[in-house]
């Protein structure tokens, strides 16, 4: 998918992740550099976005006194709120307010939940995975810090196309499960492309001292995707949804366990 | 003669059995769990009206190669675990049905 990079205008800036436009307003000029800055590669001249959102700029200091993330729905309006920034979203309205200081760490969180609860409506989700597409498919390479996500992005050989070293963005399409580019980075610092592939395999990562794939049981395949995905909502029916997606996964992509060495060698076991 | 116990599944709960192993997510606080073949006999016969030892000679004993006592000794432990965690309710009495699960799906 051809990403096309223009600002609708002055004040606003749509930026599109997993194919889900959302459209940022803004009535600091420099502050909407910063955003085309940071999402380049994301960002569509899409006239209709899916979401509206208003960014109110604050001074420096705290926005919350939330010191962990929170996130709550109220009569159908969600409400996301850190230290750093204070969020509100009425699905309905298709609409929004962010508050928060100049900087492009807020604004990447509000996104990453957004897209989480936007996501478990229709079964996919994002996941601590480094993945990228070869030979036309996408693999998942998911663990918590120090897994070696970054490393085996790193590994990558040229033919592969990086989609994240960090956050990977997983939807459901017509009965298929796809992998997204996400501009969200781990160590490698580097945006993934704005592609889309179906995913081949997911593989759950565990350092040894040989490169090796294991198959896994069905109950350890949906808890080990389950302690990756990205969960921000205590919701009930938000955990209902994600729980099910995860197991709907498992039971649609192999997953696998993939113990490997610090070494390119590993990934001519992926293809 | 100890009093009967009686076990059944929370409502708070997601879960659902995956090649004969059931997972469990906690609605709370999103932590999972999963259950051997032997648990997962216990947690689908926690029905807060069938007494822990029943549930033990009939699904256990009956369907795995386990020593009644020692099948008994695990299950409680087993209870007292997954009841700390939050996912389990564990009574002297029978337990209303409003408190199972209504989540689980197969």
């Amino acid at each position: 998918m051809a990403s096309l990079i223009a600002a609708t205008s002055r004040s606003d800036v749509v930026i599109e992740i997993g194919a889900l436009p959302i459209r940022l307003h803004t009535d600091d000029p420099a502050f909407l550099k910063l955003l085309e800055e940071r999402y380049a590669g994301f960002l569509t001249s899409a006239s209709e976005a899916r979401f509206e959102f208003q960014v109110e700029l604050a001074p420096p200091g705290r926005i919350s006194s939330e010191e962990d993330v929170r996130v709550h729905c109220n009569s159908g309006r969600w409400s996301l709120e850190r230290g750093d920034f204070r969020a509100e979203w009425d699905p309905a309205a298709a609409s929004g307010r962010i508050r928060q200081t100049a900087n492009p760490y807020s604004i990447d969180s509000v996104l990453r939940i957004l897209h989480t609860l936007l996501l478990a409506k229709e079964g996919g989700f994002l996941v601590h995975a480094a993945s990228a597409v070869r030979n036309g498919r996408a693999f998942l390479f998911a663990g918590l810090s120090g897994a070696g996500k970054t490393t085996i992005a790193r590994l990558a050989p040229p033919d592969a196309t990086l989609l994240t070293d960090e956050i990977s963005y997983v939807r459901k399409l017509d009965d298929r499960y796809y992998a997204f580019g996400t501009p969200f980075t781990g160590e490698l610092a580097r945006l993934g492309e704005n592609v889309r592939a179906p995913i081949g395999a997911l593989y759950l990562l565990a350092k040894g001292r040989d490169n090796k794939i294991e198959p896994i049981r069905p109950a350890d395949a949906a808890r080990g995707l389950l302690e990756n995905i990205l969960f921000f909502a205590r919701d009930p029916e938000l955990v209902k949804l994600v729980f099910q997606a995860a197991c709907a996964f498992t039971g649609h992509v192999p997953v696998r366990r993939l113990t490997f060495l610090p070494d390119s060698r590993v990934w001519e076991m992926i293809a | 003669m100890s009093e009967k116990r009686y076990i059944a599944r929370s409502s708070e709960i997601a879960a659902r059995k995956l090649g004969g192993e059931m997972v469990i997510m906690s609605a709370g606080d999103s932590r999972v769990f999963s259950l051997n073949e032997v648990a997962t006999a216990i947690w689908e016969a926690a029905d807060g009206r069938t007494p822990l030892d029943e549930i033990i000679a009939n699904r256990v004993c009956a369907e795995f190669d386990v020593a009644p006592q020692v099948a008994l000794e695990d299950a409680e432990k087993l209870v007292q675990e997954l009841a700390s965690q939050g996912i389990l309710l564990v009574s002297d009495q029978p337990i209303m049905r409003s408190y199972f699960s209504l989540r689980e799906t197969s």
